[in-house]
């Protein structure tokens, strides 16, 4: 059983197919391209480099419900501490956009104790209709119970998108849904359009850290679901006078709760103050700075601007500065609006953590250094006497 | 304990170039490895035997290549491994793949933990652990950054961890069997064996397929994938950024100038 072929007639033997596998599974014979199905993996990398759309993969698919039943964009509205998280605000102006190009609604899902007061914040940003369920059993997340409850609201009322935030509790969660409800899922996405003609969700998300861009869709299940990266979307405006409907389900109770997982305790960390995740700014420093305590010049810049303070690999492995603040590959990856690197040269694995920032600025006195290659702008230069200037000059025009 | 990990062989991408004119990745030629992520859930896993005893089993799904992934983790230290290889399991999704792993897991049976790694860094989707652990209905962990306890002596077992979060992290207790994802924080894995090395080159991996597994072929591969991909690209490149090279005073003013109404 092989899905995958070349069309002999258009294949040019050109080559370019080889280039883009990953998994090195083409090669040239007789001037035509040749899968080795022992190393393909259908990742599809193969069809959209070949110019003569040479290289077919062949697609056995139908709706495997009534998909014309399912309305409405929801969003699921992640809260800790009873405080909506600002992901939640971007996902409802984007959900805007999607359901007026549909023609239907805009629905969020609130889950939690004593939480329904957070309804209004909800429809102010642009939630039609908010579906509320209030339960002490939900008043931290736990995977199973949520997954419990917003199955059945989706099973009920059949949204046809559900957006959540790539956080580390929507990334989670979303996935238990989806192989709940056997319905696709795509994760982290930085952009999401509808196909007007097909009336589907295209999904826009980076692979391989970001140096490949995928599309993807779900045409024949419903919901269509996906998580959305943080900060690439503008958040919906607040408006008051905005009106929506409250809808209380008690589709959860204490009885519903999984026993087998315990919340006991939520442990902010200190160190920390800027969390990187929702941070407008990053200033991150690297093995430039020579030794730990050169780290306080990273920090009274990020200061200065009330920034994050991130850092690369090196110096978290040094010992100088503890995991939660590493940016990169097996760190967190950002997306701020401005990113800041010191004394980083740019390796691969740290590029994939932050080349989707609005503007990166690089500072590193080796011109070669591959971060200026991802950089918007750069100094060339000793960041022992730029950085420190840079943070007076700041301080003294913008009076911080 | 009976800990089974699952883990990917992924394009090693610390060997991965750019290539500057087209700011493309250059792929020829690269070598394949463990994911990143899951060297951790095998070193935990290790560390767990080591404690309490037991076995470690790694299974991973691929084409017959990625038997180069299970060696790699027979050198570590596993006691035992299978390979997950049928073309009927070709171009699966994060559902189809946690569907397959799943039913593998349930074949070998008798496990306290499934351990994963948080994410594949090629694919960085994070939603093959979840997703199994919801096909197996277990409860899950994920982001787990380190573990604090286990009793195996009550009934049922008991495991104490913490789960690393935006802001912070939390304490959860969860019954075993039970399935966790593992971040870098948690260990720093060991290098392997030379005893290990010589197992791995004589072990004999058992392969299976879906004749193994008996999974309905509309829930596998492309069929049983809900999700498609239409279209991959290359981002578009960054213009050219403006490089300020003189002398220190005169490029931080000429920055500043260029940036203050961002800030």
């Amino acid at each position: 059983m092989s899905n995958i072929k070349v069309i002999q007639d258009k294949c040019t033997g050109c080559g370019l197919c080889i280039k883009a596998c990953p998994t090195g599974a083409i090669r040239i014979e007789k001037n035509k391209a040749v899968i080795d199905l022992d190393k393909c993996t259908l990742c599809r990398a193969c069809l959209s480099t070949c110019k003569f759309d040479a290289i077919r993969i062949s697609e056995q698919k139908e709706a495997r419900q009534d998909i014309s039943s399912y309305k409405g964009v929801w969003v699921f509205a992640e809260q800790r501490e009873s405080n909506i998280a600002p992901v939640v605000f971007e996902l409802l102006a984007k959900a805007r956009e999607l359901a007026d190009t549909l023609d239907t609604y805009v629905g969020a899902v609130l889950l939690g104790s004593n939480i329904e007061d957070k309804a209004r914040d909800l429809i102010q940003r642009g939630a039609e209709k908010v579906y509320v369920v209030d339960s002490p059993s939900l008043q931290h997340y736990i995977a199973e119970n949520y997954t419990r409850a917003i199955v059945s609201l989706i099973k009920r009322y059949k949204p046809e998108i559900f957006l959540a935030g790539a956080t580390t509790t929507g990334r989670s969660l979303v996935s238990r849904i989806a192989v709940n409800l056997y319905t696709g899922l795509t994760a982290d996405c930085t952009g999401l359009d509808i196909d007007r003609e097909k009336k589907i969700l295209i999904q826009t998300r980076p692979a391989f850290g970001g140096n490949i861009m995928a599309q993807i869709i779900s045409p024949n299940f419903r919901p269509q679901m996906a998580t959305v990266r943080h900060k690439v979307m503008p958040e919906a405006e607040v408006d008051v006078k905005r009106k929506g409907e409250v809808i209380k389900e008690d589709c959860f109770s204490s009885s519903s709760e999984d026993k087998r997982i315990k919340f006991l305790d939520f442990i902010k960390e200190t160190v920390a103050t800027v969390n990187l995740a929702e941070a407008d700014i990053i200033v991150s420093g690297g093995r430039g700075l020579k030794e730990p305590a050169n780290f306080k010049l990273i920090e009274e810049l990020a200061g200065v601007l009330g920034a994050a303070v991130g850092s690369s690999r090196a110096c978290v492995d040094a010992g100088w500065i503890p995991y939660s603040h590493q940016v990169g590959q097996t760190g967190r990856t950002v997306c701020p609006k401005i990113y800041i690197a010191c004394g980083i040269s740019g390796q691969i694995q740290h590029l994939v953590g932050m080349q989707s920032s609005g503007t990166i600025i690089a500072i590193n006195k080796d011109p070669d250094a591959p971060i200026f290659k991802v950089a918007d702008y750069g100094i060339v230069g000793d960041i022992f006497k730029v950085v420190p200037s840079l943070t007076k000059l700041i301080k003294e025009k913008l009076n911080r | 304990m009976k800990i089974l990990v699952c883990i990917k062989q992924v394009p090693d991408t610390t060997e991965v170039k750019i290539n500057p004119e087209t700011n493309t990745l250059i792929r020829e030629g690269i070598d394949s490895i463990i994911n990143p992520f899951d060297m951790y859930a095998i070193e935990e896993a290790l560390r767990l035997r080591e404690r309490f005893g037991g076995e470690v089993i790694a299974i991973t799904m691929g084409p017959p290549q990625a038997q180069g992934a299970l060696r790699e983790a027979v050198s570590l230290g596993v006691d035992s491994v299978i390979h997950l290889c049928d073309r009927k399991f070709a171009g699966s999704d994060t559902w189809a793949t946690s569907l397959i792993l799943a039913r593998a897991i349930e074949k070998v049976g008798d496990y306290d933990l499934v351990i994963c790694g948080k994410q594949a860094s090629d694919g960085d989707t994070a939603q093959v652990g979840p997703g199994i652990a919801t096909h197996l209905d277990l409860p899950q962990a994920t982001y787990v950054r380190k573990i604090d306890t286990i009793h195996l002596d009550t009934q049922p077992k008991i495991l104490v961890l913490e789960r690393l979060l935006e802001e912070g992290y939390e304490l959860l207790e969860l019954q075993l069997p039970a399935l966790i994802t593992v971040v870098k924080e948690i260990n720093e894995p060991r290098f392997p064996s030379l005893r290990g090395k010589m197992k791995a080159k004589k072990i004999q991996i058992p392969t299976w397929g879906n004749t193994d597994l008996q999974i309905r072929e509309e829930e596998i591969g492309l069929k049983g994938s809900p999700t498609q991909v239409v279209k991959v690209f290359t981002p578009p490149q960054k213009e050219g950024g403006k490089i300020f090279k003189g002398e220190e005073a005169e490029s931080v003013a000429q920055l500043f100038e260029e940036i203050k109404d961002l800030l």
